[in-house]
């Protein structure tokens, strides 16, 4: 197990600093710079001073090695269009609001989902199963910005119930909170039916029904442990998906997330904040993805990998 | 599927002899599936409102003839109304289905341009070169794909072509994957090591007995990459990094909406509907593709 983990660990870093080379160079050939005499009317002497300043006159590669070096100490740099604090502050701000909004969102879509799928594989081929299929195709198929924007049509612009947008007030949170929760929603919708219809037609259950236990405690003892592997090793991957910010939940609704962050920072070049947001969403599926593959190989003893036990 | 001849096209009417294709069963797989069929005949009639869109409305899309009736409301002249700038929004829906169905395929098809002999190869040879593929792969799942398009977007900035391009860049790993473990499947059957005990090259080989054989997976990693390049092109358009205007596209025309959402609710509510609609017929379409053609796969 130890040295699956730190197999694992080397390949995550490998991974890592790749796609941190890609980052780094592709972003830094993207036309044009921060002080472009268009977008900042500054004399010659000062666009030099502050590109001396910034480090933006070496050449690439000391600038990447400069960079990396300032990560391993949390140290992303300082955002261009906000100077007055480090790239670190001004994530754990606009963390906040996509922690909130997202993690919220997975948080009562997961259950919803695995009680829809539950539902569904239990009573096939009734009107609840048809639903969780419908949904579920739905929710995955459908681009979340279309969700959001027929969200705020019915509920802010013609039953004028909710307000549209922004952030602030627990109630301008509901309509992107349920705009982010269907994904997870139809995600386990669907992965719950169909691992919950692969468990039921083991043999096992066949063998638990003619010992004659009740309906209700192989479902929940059996079956439900049973299919629950592909469940736990998806949720971490998508947790990090949706709680770092969905670019167009939080431009549909205005939320000042992490990803209305990464929008302005692609417009404005703002390189130490978009490379500071790359690598850190790329770190945590990194983390997410061992997380996940560590505890599939702890929940499910046939799969451990490298033998030993 | 021993014969590696049978074309990928279903027949019409069953033949009088006993032996069925693999293609027969799959056609009658699909014909029982209510919704993959719907989904179909909705994707056609897009397609053919795609090709003949000059015939369907006369407006061409850009032209803004209607300027003094700009944001009028659906009407028996105007079926989707006008836009803020003066144009039919019919006719700019209709002419968006263009853009956003050609991206779409073109996408998938140079992602299945690219899945087939990378997948091919990992497949067949196993050992180191699988491993580099798989660790390309593995590069493309921890990078959030919309995240990365952006800022390929950025760099490039934008346009038709450049937007396939990034489309595939990312529609092709489903396909190398689905190729790959048919291919796995493949490589040790008999007829395969018949053909190279009669001395066939490994090319030829997977040219003619182990691509042939991974026809459903192609199939199917080919239509299941339709639906997410098209969401991939709205969704930069919508940001404003895909097709430019003034060419009509949906994801242009929601990120327009929004703004007029309060007041016109037609510039919201069509291409919405439009994008919704398209995708959810294609990916129910390849659903059911995927379903008729390897049945164990189905549910997942």
């Amino acid at each position: 197990m130890l040295s699956f983990i730190l197999r694992r660990l080397v390949s995550v870093a490998a991974t890592f600093i790749i796609v941190s080379l890609i980052i780094f160079f592709m972003m830094h050939s993207i036309p044009g710079g921060p002080f472009d005499a268009n977008d900042m009317p500054v004399s010659e002497a000062v666009r030099a001073k502050l590109m001396a300043n910034l480090g933006l006159d070496q050449p690439l590669y000391v600038q990447y090695f400069r960079y990396m070096w300032g990560v391993l100490h949390f140290d992303f740099g300082v955002p261009y269009q906000s100077p007055g604090e480090t790239v670190t502050q001004l994530l754990s701000r606009a963390w906040v609001p996509s922690l909130v909004l997202g993690g919220l969102g997975v948080l009562i879509g997961a259950p919803l989902g695995i009680l829809l799928g539950m539902a569904a594989a239990l009573n096939r081929n009734s009107w609840i199963d048809y639903l969780a299929s419908t949904l579920a195709t739905l929710g995955l198929t459908i681009p979340v910005f279309v969700t959001s924007m027929l969200l705020i049509l019915v509920f802010a612009v013609w039953l004028n119930w909710l307000p549209a947008s922004g952030w602030g007030k627990p109630e301008r949170w509901i309509l992107p909170i349920t705009a982010y929760a269907l994904i997870p929603l139809a995600t386990y919708a669907r992965y719950t039916r169909s691992a919950m219809l692969d468990t039921l037609n083991r043999p096992f259950v066949t063998v638990l029904r003619a010992k004659g236990l009740t309906e209700r405690r192989i479902v929940f003892q059996h079956v439900l442990r049973n299919s629950a592997i592909p469940l736990v090793t998806v949720f971490l991957p998508m947790f990090i998906g949706t709680a770092t910010g969905s670019i167009f939940v939080e431009a549909m609704f205005r939320v000042p997330g992490l990803g209305a962050y990464f929008v302005s920072s692609i417009e404005t070049r703002d390189y130490p904040l978009e490379m500071a947001l790359m690598l850190m969403i790329t770190f945590m599926y990194c983390i997410a993805y061992l997380l996940s593959d560590i505890v599939y190989a702890l929940i499910n003893p046939r799969i451990r990998v490298g033998g030993g036990q | 599927m021993t014969t590696p001849d049978i074309a990928p096209v279903a027949p019409t009417a069953p033949q009088a002899y006993r032996q069925r294709s693999p293609m027969w069963f799959a056609w009658q797989r699909f014909s029982g599936n209510k919704a993959a069929i719907a989904a179909g005949v909705v994707l056609a009639i897009l397609i053919l409102m795609a090709i003949f869109a000059p015939l369907i409305t006369p407006v061409p899309p850009e032209a803004q003839l209607f300027l003094t009736e700009s944001l009028a409301f659906p009407s028996s002249q105007h079926w989707f109304g006008i836009d803020s700038l003066g144009r039919d929004f019919y006719t700019r829906i209709v002419y968006g289905a263009r853009i956003s169905l050609s991206i779409g395929f073109a996408a998938a098809l140079f992602s299945v341009l690219i899945g087939i002999p990378l997948g091919a190869l990992a497949g067949y040879y196993g050992g180191k070169v699988d491993w580099i593929i798989m660790r390309i792969i593995e590069l493309f799942s921890v990078v959030p794909p919309l995240l990365a398009a952006m800022l390929l977007g950025a760099v490039t900035r934008g346009g038709y072509f450049t937007i396939i391009l990034i489309a595939a860049l990312f529609g092709w790993v489903q396909v190398c994957l689905l190729v790959r473990a048919q291919v796995k499947a493949f490589r040790e059957k008999e007829f395969v090591r018949a053909a190279h005990a009669l001395g066939a090259s490994p090319w030829y080989v997977i040219r003619r007995h182990l691509i042939p054989n991974s026809i459903s997976p192609i199939i199917v990693g080919f239509v299941l990459a339709i639906p997410l390049a098209m969401m991939l092109e709205a969704s930069l358009s919508f940001l404003g990094i895909g097709v430019p205007p003034p060419t009509p596209t949906w994801g242009q025309m929601i990120n327009e909406g929004i703004d007029f959402m309060f007041f016109y609710w037609h510039l919201a509510v069509f291409p919405t509907a439009a994008l919704a609609i398209t995708v959810l017929a294609t990916t129910l379409f390849g659903d059911g593709l995927r379903d008729a053609l390897d049945p164990t796969l189905k549910g997942r």
